[in-house]
């Protein structure tokens, strides 16, 4: 950092730029400066006004976010970047994207050691939504998808995997190339999947299916039931539904691995 | 599909109208229905659906014939169900558009919102079954009834229909009005942002002379809208005050939970500690990662650190590379046998992460030596 501008010299040499930039009708930028702070401070109270009127609107309505969150994406502005910024000061949205953030961490975390880091989006929808109790407001899913975009800057390993017409949500920095994401989308249908399945299905030579299986196994998210009927079956637990799976805390997964 | 009887769609004299909701198509099952959008329409005996433009095209089917029904969530491009699984049909049923379906249930499509309110009116009356207690004098089919009976069923149900329709108008109307002020917002946001690109090329091309002080205040100001800083890519992240208290802020709040955790913390288990602990006016991910960028250069007792894999912890400054090596290859050697990485997972998903990044140190520098396999990644002393 130097001081800039001192002494007599440098004031001449400015006052001859700001002569030159004038004449060619260029607005210097420090007038622009100037000139935002103004507007910025009208465009605060047209917010306070829209706040005051339609706050509840944003809170209740899911339908209404999508269309301001598509408003803001289109003209550039991320109304979520900061609890600072005016969007989330006076409208809210912050406090409820980042509230919502961290119930999907919690959720996230609370069942990594049953599906190794992998949810769909439908359980983890429901699950926040029981966190989350009987009269606090609406949350869609594309509430959920957009607190998750946010979460990513955080290094975590957050992301979604398109599979079966929705989402998997995988919140462990494990690494899912192609080949795995498309195994998924192969189990998907029946929550397991087998060698032969992915040869019939994919085209691919044993091996390769192998080679895939083996690092699902040991990133935690394919269980192996090697007394299945036939051949092996590779279960993924981030596709039980809901009905045909029972809840097992981490205390009782630590007593039945050797 | 096949439970459906074809409809006048009148209400009966005891049968009250609870909820209508326009916007709903009709599932087979899982398959659509060829017919276009409708209204649902719930009273205290049945579950009504007609065509929004052709009103004949009526159908009902009693609520006693429902034997459960859930919610199914919005998805990605898919709008919001309720799925209605069905009793068989009696054999007295009037006839309906299908004579047969290989499904027990149908669905409703919300196109138009509105499946909250309609299922909770649905649990109401399929809890209360008002159907079972006031029975409508004659079987609920179309071309029955006098003259005169309809005309007075179609007096009382044009004067619910109409009452609903207001309601329905007015909150469209609120919703319309909010859409009609956000526009007006938004098209004064987007001066501001073509304002700010302005201002950032400007600054970029040196044209006139910025002091230290406005660009500070330009970024504030791009940090209340909301627009992405163009003007550099610093590693001291947006460096407003804003994030320079912040990570003064963090310095204080996290060293007694750093010190309990061993040192680390992933950044998001500090972004749910802090919130958690803010209660309101909560940070943003972004806020926290840019306070965090900052933690070096205020020179405060906490990093930020970024390893190979992505993973982002606050680790404490007094915590330098050789005690993480030694610290573990202490937890080696006392357990004797090796420390695998899977079993860490099971016994604390977040001390994982503090153990993890600590047995790469070690590998790397040669103290200790890995054995990868299905089982699981192994850490053994290295005694080659």
């Amino acid at each position: 950092m130097h001081r800039r501008g001192v002494g007599a010299g440098a004031i001449a040499k400015k006052k001859l730029a700001e002569a030159k930039y004038k004449e060619r009708g260029t607005v210097l930028a420090e007038d622009q400066i100037v000139q935002m702070s103004k507007q910025l401070e009208t465009f605060k109270s047209n917010l306070e006004e829209f706040a005051s009127k339609h706050k509840q609107e944003i809170r209740k309505d899911p339908q209404f976010r999508v269309q301001f969150q598509e408003m803001c994406a289109t003209i550039g502005v991320d109304p979520l970047a900061s609890g600072k910024g005016f969007w989330s000061e006076m409208l809210g949205v912050g406090d409820f994207y980042y509230e919502l953030g961290v119930q999907i961490i919690e959720v996230c975390l609370a069942l990594k050691h049953r599906n190794g880091g992998l949810i769909t989006l439908d359980e983890l929808h429901q699950r926040v939504l029981k966190g989350r109790g009987k009269y606090v407001q609406d949350v869609s899913q594309d509430d959920l998808v957009r607190a998750i975009k946010k979460l990513k800057v955080m290094g975590n390993g957050f992301g979604m995997i398109p599979v079966g017409g929705s989402y998997l949500v995988q919140s462990v920095p494990a690494e899912l190339n192609m080949d795995h994401t498309v195994v998924l989308q192969l189990a998907e249908k029946k929550g397991y999947v087998t060698v032969s399945e992915i040869r019939d299905g994919l085209k691919w030579e044993k091996e390769r299916a192998c080679h895939v299986l083996d690092h699902l196994l040991k990133e935690g998210l394919a269980w192996l039931d090697s007394q299945a009927t036939g051949e092996a079956h590779y279960w993924l637990p981030a596709l039980f539904s809901e009905l045909t799976s029972r809840d097992v805390t981490p205390e009782e997964a630590n007593q039945m691995t050797p | 599909m096949d439970r459906f009887s074809w409809s006048n769609g009148l209400l009966e004299i005891d049968e009250t109208l609870v909820v209508q909701q326009r916007g709903v198509r009709l599932y087979d099952g899982d398959d659509k229905v060829k017919m276009e959008l409708g209204v649902a329409l719930l009273s205290t005996h049945r579950l009504i659906w007609r065509d929004i433009k052709n009103h004949e095209c009526c159908l009902s089917i009693p609520l006693s014939q429902i034997i459960f029904f859930e919610e199914q969530a919005a998805g990605i491009g898919k709008s919001a169900k309720i799925v209605i699984h069905l009793h068989p049909s009696s054999p007295s049923k009037e006839p309906g558009p299908f004579q047969n379906s290989k499904y027990s249930y149908i669905k409703l499509s919300f196109k138009e919102h509105g499946q909250i309110e309609f299922y909770r009116r649905l649990t109401e009356e399929m809890t209360q079954k008002r159907w079972e207690t006031t029975p409508v004098s004659q079987p609920l089919s179309s071309g029955t009834g006098t003259q005169v009976c309809r005309k007075t069923r179609a007096v009382g149900i044009v004067g619910i229909e109409r009452k609903i329709e207001e309601k329905r108008k007015e909150t469209d109307k609120n919703i319309s009005e909010a859409f009609e002020d956000l526009s007006k917002l938004m098209v004064k946001a987007k001066e501001m942002v073509e304002l700010s690109r302005s201002i950032a090329t400007k600054i970029k091309d040196k044209q006139g002379d910025i002091t230290e002080d406005e660009t500070i205040r330009f970024k504030s100001y791009l940090l209340s809208m909301g627009i992405a800083n163009p003007v550099t890519r610093e590693t001291h992240g947006s460096g407003t005050r804003y994030h320079m208290q912040l990570a003064k802020q963090l310095g204080d709040m996290l060293q007694a939970p750093l010190e309990e955790r061993g040192g680390m913390m992933a950044l998001t288990e500090v972004y749910c500690l802090v919130n958690r602990a803010r209660g309101m006016e909560l940070l943003s991910p972004e806020d926290l990662l840019n306070a965090c960028k900052m933690l070096e250069s205020m020179r405060l007792p906490l990093r930020l650190r970024v390893f190979d894999s992505g993973v982002m912890v606050v680790q404490l400054q007094s915590h330098s590379e050789e005690e993480m090596i030694a610290s573990a290859l202490d937890n080696v050697s006392d357990l004797n046998t090796n420390y695998s990485s899977s079993l860490s997972i099971l016994l604390s998903s977040l001390s994982f992460l503090n153990y993890f990044p600590r047995l790469l140190l070690a590998e790397k520098v040669g103290h200790l030596c890995r054995d990868d396999s299905v089982e699981g990644l192994r850490f053994y002393p290295n005694r080659f």
